[in-house]
């Protein structure tokens, strides 16, 4: 085996994104020794897609604003499963993340009277945003970024180095969280519980060179898991990565099955199949047509919604200009109907072209106002689909988004369940959001719990002392192998069959789950799913790749096919197990919501915790095993921050009556 | 939904040399030089080396060179080009080559090390800053760049002559000197720093001949020439060239 | 790795060169545009060329600069004993009559010094004439370059006091400009063609001036907080307006003034007479 390089740091933050990056700073700030490991190059992250602003109740816009409405709208959107501890804290800290950015040099757009300007969003109920234009994920990140330099400077003025108390390691992607106390021989079962964390495995992707780095605590802050599907909105690194290596290391994810689908993604061209298209231009008046012309959304009233919205388009076309006396189109619906709806006409053959369905303001304002109102759609048509929406209609279909669900966390420290010295903070934690989650609050989410996952990262080193964890060389073999396995594919497996290319088992993943994991599940699709999961992993075990290690893509996404197929398989089991529909998971054999289901947890682990490298018979049996938890009962007091009528609705029987 | 057969020249190799490689490959409608690379790796070159993230032109991760031009190739229309044009692809040409179209852009962030950071002012607290939309409207102009360094890449500066790189920022750094000494609440004063001096001093602002390829490169638009160099300049004549001011100093110190 | 800042090992960082040379990409070609990327730098180079063939003659001729009312902006304000008389006309002889050669020479040097520490016009002869760089991706052929770091470009720093030169000129230029609105025999109240060229120069002098980048900076750009100086920054966003169209306005003034200069040539040495209005 090839020498692996070694170092030793107090902290790992695995992802360099808007929680990641939080972590890093206060985990410096606290004086533990931090590295930062990331697969794109520093200030790249996902973060910077995020446009809409920050969720923080700074009441700048609003004076009424405070943390006990915004902690009841997380609580509603979230339909009532929220981790509510962490929509508390998010709550009350995020003002204190948002203010403090300012500090490092953050310029958001201001107030007339020179505050941080605050802007409405869906499930708000006051204008509660923080943004910059529609650029604010890249305020964030770049303010965080320049943050972390100003560390650096700090510390090349104490110590002469940059680099002596926080570095970050770029285009390096971590395949496995090392841990003590485990018996280092595959397969066996560890000898005593589960071990502590002791370091990372990686390699880097220019050069291909494996690198331990030893620490105590690490933090996993690796975003989402939208690659897993055909159409997303999320960037090539969301496979899961952080979601898998806790699985592996022995952490539970949370709530698998809760995957937000945007309705309104760009279906065409096909390099942008799945960018977002904003919610605003339906607010702005625009509507939605199938081939036939028919603003189908009409017929997709829910029973529930009936006296809310518009019966006839006239009145729908009245409400833009006079909303009191009038009721909405269905246009407005929320996200999940919308995108219910435009998936069935889609499926009823009355779609665009390229798979959508239309829409379209051209025909609804004049050129000059959606220019001036949908000024940065304007420019996304014309510079990528060359579309001129004030001309003609967008074509536009359902795009995941984000997960809901993600690592199981302690609400206070950010800890992961099970695994001490592993934190997760951001998309890849879940609890937060509960079943959905309100826009704005992921910004806010990343800062409050990055924050809070350093924080607790950095004491739980201090407390590790000199006893720290020891890596094994053992498991770090183990490791490296795993990683080379894609070199060695063809002919490792006499029985197998010929090699597979990486690239074709992403597509077929991706269409797999996009078409029978997708925006509504039906029971005999999701076993459908899992059978050919299966199958795929089976196949992934024989993803070969051509050329040598430096800067291969096609061995790093067959590393990464791993995460998505586990991943992947959490979100099919906990989706078929949940039979109801709620916030971001959609049944059509479950169509409603149903308390009973209110206060349970959903826990995917490892079936096998052994873990392993499963040989290819084990492949096709599943590798995940679900658990259900009774969720923590809300604390009375933020109970009574809302009405009884409303409680009914959400809490299961027994919850009320305590 | 038409499909052809494009030509393309993508330069394949690593530091110990490398050349133009040819490829013909299917080409749909709507696609984008980004679209085409990946078909290429998904089809014919698994290992072809390429960095790309976001896919929108909000990441600044692909830059590269097409048909000489420094460009995104994510937001390269392939309907800019004629259907019987050689299309070339070629790495940033003013940074070392790693593999294929990935370079080193470690130039870049050593510079960004090299500016320092914000000096927040003392005794206002989170929360307190107050500041008016007219006097964040320039700075956030600047704040608008993806670091996607394609102007690092044009400017002559360095990218003809290496032996600049030490001293001289780029034009991306130079904004965000320019960035910093517009915010409104920067401290810098305060503790000694002079930006607008330091641009020339330290950050190499007199390399720097305005000939504004930077500003015909930058995908976000940014006016990085009129708006943060050539200020950043008159800054400096304000600290170094003007007499009145220069007398105005000697006789202060008296 | 890292943050890419360790110097690669393996590799020795070439001390010198270009996008040819040592650590980068190996390709041979100088750039790999095909586009037409000489026609802009060659356009450049030949319209200023142009310009200053035809200045050269003009400013040296030391002839038909004067048709009364009108003078040439070439030879105003006159400041030697050897120019015309104009009544009432920029001439003023602060230069005795040692002065021998033309007169056009002394006023000529601020609008000339100006516009060759113009910031637009430093691009187009960069471009143009230096190739440094001939276009953008375009290797240039120069082994060394220092930029504006060192003498003699390092007086290119002196832009605005040419600035504070021209805004002087260019007030000179409007009261010819005034004074054009008399006839050949002195009398106010008239317009011929030649009052027309003048205004016309004179609007596009004083917008090339104003839109000058120094100018920006002095009437607001070098503000840290606009709020605080509410005129000052209508004027800076107004100037800001303007040098949006600098490179515009500093072709259409050249033109202009090279025009009204011609016009006055013209008339003063009798191909046509001056068309009046009124």
């Amino acid at each position: 085996m090839s020498v692996v390089d070694r170092q030793e740091w107090d902290v790992v933050v695995v992802g360099a994104g808007g929680a990641g990056l939080r972590a890093a700073i206060e985990a410096r700030e606290r004086g533990a020794r931090t590295a930062v490991i990331c697969k794109s190059l520093f200030g790249k992250a996902h973060t910077v897609m995020a446009e809409g602003g920050i969720a923080a109740a700074m009441g700048n816009a609003n004076a009424g604003d405070d943390w006990q409405v915004h902690f009841r709208d997380t609580m509603r959107g979230g339909k009532f499963l929220n981790q509510w501890r962490m929509a508390e804290l998010h709550a009350q800290e995020a003002p204190q993340r948002v203010w403090e950015l300012e500090t490092w040099g953050a310029l958001f757009d201001r107030t007339k009277d020179g505050r941080i300007s605050q802007r409405n969003f869906g499930g708000h109920e006051y204008p509660r945003l923080a943004h910059v234009g529609d650029r604010t994920g890249l305020e964030l990140i770049r303010t965080l970024q320049q943050k972390i330099v100003a560390l650096q400077q700090e510390d090349f003025r104490e110590t002469g180095e940059y680099e002596s108390r926080l570095k970050v390691f770029q285009e390096c992607t971590v395949t496995r969280v090392l841990k003590d106390g485990e018996r280092s021989e595959m397969g066996v079962p560890p000898a005593e519980g589960w071990g502590r964390v002791s370091g990372v495995f990686g390699y880097e992707r220019e050069s291909g060179r494996f690198f331990v780095l030893e620490a105590p605590a690490v933090v996993i802050a690796t975003g989402g898991i939208g690659k897993s599907f055909k159409v997303t909105s999320n960037s090539w690194e969301y496979t899961g990565d952080g979601h898998a290596l806790a699985l592996l290391a022995g952490a539970p994810l949370l709530n698998m099955e809760f995957v937000q689908f945007h309705p309104t993604g760009m279906v065409w061209p096909p390099s942008v199949k799945g960018i977002l298209v904003t919610e605003s231009v339906r607010g702005d008046g625009g509507v939605l047509r199938n081939s036939e012309g028919k603003r189908f959304m009409f017929d997709y009233i829910p029973d529930v919604f009936k006296e809310k919205y518009a019966e006839s388009e006239d009145e729908g076309d009245r409400w833009y200009d006079d909303p009191d006396h009038n009721r909405r189109p269905p246009e407005l619906l929320p996200r999940d109907e919308v995108a219910r709806a435009i998936n069935a006409e889609v499926k009823a053959g009355r779609g665009s072209p390229h798979g959508g369905v239309f829409l379209d303001v051209s025909t609804r304002m004049p050129a000059d106002v959606i220019k001036r109102r949908l000024p940065s759609m304007y420019h996304q048509f014309k510079e990528l689909a060359d579309v001129d929406i004030t001309a003609e209609a967008m074509e536009v279909g359902p795009t995941c988004h984000y997960v809901m669900g993600g690592i199981a966390v302690d609400s206070d420290s950010a800890a992961a369940r099970g695994v001490p010295g592993l934190f997760a903070a951001g998309e890849v934690a879940g609890g937060m959001h509960g079943s959905n989650r309100l826009g704005g609050n992921s910004l806010s989410d990343l800062l409050v719990f990055g924050r809070r996952a350093g924080l607790h990262a950095a004491e739980y080193a201090s407390g590790a002392g000199s006893a720290r964890p020891r890596v094994d060389d053992a498991q770090v073999a183990a490791a490296a192998a795993e990683a080379l396995r894609p070199f060695s594919a063809e002919g490792a497996e006499p029985d197998g069959g010929p090699p597979e290319n990486p690239y074709t088992l992403h597509q077929e993943l991706q269409q797999t789950m996009n078409d029978l994991v997708g925006i509504i599940r039906r029971e005999h699709e999701m076993e459908q799913a899992l059978e050919k999961l299966a199958e795929l992993r089976a196949r992934a075990r024989r993803a070969g790749v051509e050329g040598h290690r430096q800067f291969n893509p096609g061995w790093h996404l067959a590393l990464d096919l791993r995460n998505m197929l586990l991943v992947s398989e959490c979100v099919a089991r906990a989706a078929l197990e949940r039979t109801e529909s709620r916030g971001g998971h959609t049944r059509e054999d479950h169509s409603g919501m149903d308390r009973s289901w209110r206060n349970v947890n959903l826990l995917c682990a490892l079936s096998d915790p052994t873990d392993g490298l499963t040989d290819a018979a084990d492949a096709a049996r599943g590798r995940i095993a679900l658990t259900r938890e009774t969720t923590e009962p809300i604390r009375p007091d933020l109970l009574a921050l809302f009405e009884k009528e409303e409680l009914v609705k959400y809490l299961a029987e027994e919850e009320l009556y305590e | 939904m038409s499909s052809y057969e494009a030509r393309f020249k993508v330069w394949r190799g690593d530091v110990e040399g490398g050349g133009l490689e040819d490829f013909a490959v299917e080409v749909n409608d709507g696609e984008v030089v980004l679209d085409i690379i990946h078909r290429l790796q998904a089809t014919q070159a698994p290992d072809l080396a390429v960095r790309w993230n976001c896919k929108a032109g909000k990441c600044g991760s692909c830059s590269a060179e097409i048909n000489g031009r420094p460009r995104l190739l994510c937001m390269t229309r392939m309907s800019v080009f004629e259907r019987d044009e050689t299309i070339t692809v070629t790495p940033l040409r003013a940074f070392p080559v790693i593999r294929d179209l990935v370079t080193d852009v470690g130039f870049n962030y050593t510079k960004a090390r090299e500016v320092p950071a914000f000096v927040p002012p003392a005794g206002v607290g989170p929360g307190e800053y107050r500041m008016m939309q007219e006097d964040v409207d320039r700075s956030q102009e600047f704040r608008k760049c993806i670091e996607c360094f394609l102007c690092q890449d044009t400017c002559h500066v360095v990218r003809d002559h290496e032996e600049n790189k030490p001293a001289f920022a780029g034009p991306r750094f130079l904004m965000r000197v320019a960035e910093l000494d517009m915010h409104p609440l920067d401290a810098a004063e305060d503790i000694g720093l002079d930006r607008g001096r330091t641009a020339q001093d330290e950050h190499g602002l007199g390399y720097c001949n305005i000939t504004k390829c930077c500003t015909e490169v930058c995908p976000e638009g940014i006016r990085i020439t009129d708006n943060a160099l050539i200020p950043l300049k008159e800054r400096a004549v304000d600290r170094k060239y003007d007499p009145l001011v220069w007398l105005g100093s000697k006789i202060r110190r008296r | 790795m890292a943050t890419g800042t360790e110097p690669p090992a393996t590799e020795p960082h070439p001390r010198s060169g270009g996008v040819r040379t040592g650590t980068r990409a190996a390709i041979a070609a100088p750039h790999l545009r095909t586009d037409r990327w000489w026609l802009a730098p060659a356009a450049t180079a030949a319209g200023l060329l142009a310009f200053v063939v035809y200045s050269t003659w003009r400013a040296f001729a030391n002839a038909d600069y004067y048709a009364a009312p009108y003078v040439s902006p070439f030879y105003s304000p006159c400041l030697a004993e050897n120019c015309e008389p104009m009544r009432a006309g920029p001439n003023w002889e602060l230069f005795g009559s040692w002065w021998g050669i033309s007169p056009a020479i002394i006023i000529l040097i601020f609008p000339l010094g100006f516009r060759l520490t113009c910031y637009y016009y430093r691009k187009a002869y960069y471009r143009g004439f230096w190739a440094s760089p001939p276009a953008c991706a375009v290797a240039e052929p120069h082994a060394r370059y220092t930029g504006e770091t060192r003498f003699p470009l390092i007086l290119q720093n002196i832009h605005r006091y040419f600035f504070y030169a021209a805004i002087l000129v260019a007030g000179i230029l409007t009261y010819d400009t005034v004074l054009a609105f008399r006839d050949e025999h002195y009398n106010w109240g008239h317009m011929g063609l030649g009052t027309l060229v003048f205004l016309v120069n004179i609007a596009l002098i004083w917008a090339y001036t104003i839109s000058c980048h120094s100018c920006r900076h002095i009437v607001g750009g070098k503000l840290k907080h606009f709020s605080k100086h509410p005129v000052r920054y209508r004027m800076w966003q107004v100037v800001g307006r303007l040098n949006a169209r600098h490179m515009q306005l500093a072709w259409a003034s050249l033109l202009s003034v090279a025009l009204a200069d011609f016009y006055v040539y013209l008339v003063a040495s009798g191909v046509f007479d001056d068309p009046r209005f009124f």
